[in-house]
């Protein structure tokens, strides 16, 4: 076995190793039975243990004692609330009015959150995930020509861990837009543009967590981009921050 | 506005946190070692989190903030004083244990795995335990290990190597006595 290698298995299990280091050891573990063989079983703990220490779940009473003790603020004494209340009666209204319209923005805002996330899901799981495979962005830029009513511009990947896959036309309430698939580590991640005017004005800046993926989305040019998968909010974040170098 | 605001606030933290609950309940729990003492630090872990919400930043790792949070919960609470005053925190300086000969894993597929890895891991100390778990079960990349832990990342891989090597080695120690 190359001593070389035995202290970095471990790290290349994690997928932490450098693109570099990831691809000689890969060549490597081609050409080393012994390294190959402890590589296997080194993942097979790795397996094992993860399965393992999933071990502890939460009583679904506490859990819902824990849900209603966030989910609702602090109670006031009944006086100053009642004090409160009389005095802001006029006041409440208004803000009750503000607070529903925001409220309604912020959900039109998840609505589309995760309608992105279903179109991410749906990718994954297709047998046929892409329509036009390259790697090449001065290929899949063209192809979108007359397929969607808007260009735009995609980032050389030369000197980052990304790889581009490819890229297929999608919808999002009945507008076309452009999905491009990006891969980092063994991580998939989609990138959708879709036209400014589709969609709500509420969608936040920078990376978010939504139902396990990670997020980012903004405008620019008309255009509203979002990154989204299971790769770390690093990876989502640079990912965002190559795109939008490339679009100015 | 002020209102309105803070319903905003309020809706989305329980909207991040709440999917993160089934897993900081396993980790409070590898933790403590006991149902009763886990909720109590989740439940604390959440009423700071709720808390210090205002101050924490969109767009940061929350996950990993739960988790510092929990984590520092846990080591100021009574159970995580002990649990830790045995071994000093940060002996990443003192030589690395003797890698263990041979391969435990190839064997431990025929035994009955996961119980051995339960026991195996209960013992380990506290802050290889863990390591392994962020590591294994959260699947955190090094960087977040190292937000989480608030630790460089030269120390995440070199306590995640001495973590791993501990765990074989009472694994071995394990395997030959049974």
């Amino acid at each position: 076995m190359a001593d070389v290698w035995t202290e970095k298995l471990d790290t290349y299990l994690d997928g932490e190793l450098s693109a570099s280091e990831m691809r000689e050891l890969d060549a490597h573990l081609r050409t080393c039975p012994d390294c190959a063989a402890e590589v296997l079983s080194r993942l097979q703990l790795k397996r094992a243990l993860q399965s393992a220490a999933k071990r502890y779940t939460a009583n679904a009473d506490f859990r819902n004692r824990l849900r209603r003790q966030i989910a609702s603020p602090q109670q006031r004494t009944p006086i100053r609330l009642w004090l409160a209340a009389a005095a802001a009666l006029a006041v409440i209204v208004v803000i009750g009015l503000l607070a529903i319209s925001l409220r309604q923005q912020q959900m039109a805002g998840q609505h589309i959150f995760r309608e992105i996330a279903d179109l991410h899901v749906a990718t994954l799981a297709s047998s046929n995930p892409v329509d036009v495979i390259s790697t090449d962005r001065h290929t899949v830029k063209p192809w979108f020509q007359g397929k969607i009513p808007f260009s735009f511009n995609l980032p050389e990947l030369q000197n980052s861990e990304f790889t581009l896959v490819g890229g297929r036309v999608t919808y999002l309430d009945q507008t076309p837009g452009a999905e491009l698939i990006y891969q980092i580590r063994k991580h998939q991640i989609s990138v959708f543009i879709f036209p400014e005017r589709a969609l709500p004005e509420s969608l936040t800046s920078g990376v978010q967590r939504r139902d396990t993926f990670n997020v980012e989305s903004w405008r620019e040019q008309g255009l509203q981009y979002f990154v989204i998968g299971d790769a770390g909010s690093d990876d989502i974040g640079n990912l965002a921050n190559l795109l939008k170098k490339a679009a100015t | 506005m002020e209102v309105a605001d803070q319903r905003v606030t309020v809706a989305t933290f329980e909207e991040l946190a709440m999917p993160l609950f089934d897993q900081l309940y396993n980790f409070a729990h590898w933790l403590t070692q006991d149902r009763a003492e886990a909720e109590d630090l989740v439940q604390e872990t959440y009423a700071k989190a709720l808390k210090g919400f205002s101050s924490f930043q969109l767009g940061t790792n929350f996950r990993a903030w739960m988790y510092r949070i929990l984590r520092n919960t846990f080591l100021t609470s009574r159970t995580g004083l002990k649990a830790t005053a045995m071994v000093p925190i940060d002996s990443e300086d003192a030589p690395e244990l003797p890698a263990p000969t041979g391969t435990p894993e190839t064997v431990l597929i025929e035994k009955s795995q996961q119980q051995l890895l339960q026991q195996v891991l209960e013992v380990l100390p506290v802050h290889f335990r863990e390591i392994l778990l962020l590591c294994e079960v959260e699947e955190m990349s090094y960087q977040e290990i190292a937000d989480t832990l608030s630790i460089p990342i030269g120390t995440v891989m070199s306590r995640l190597s001495r973590a791993r090597k501990a765990l074989r080695a009472s694994l071995q120690q394990k395997l030959v006595r049974t």
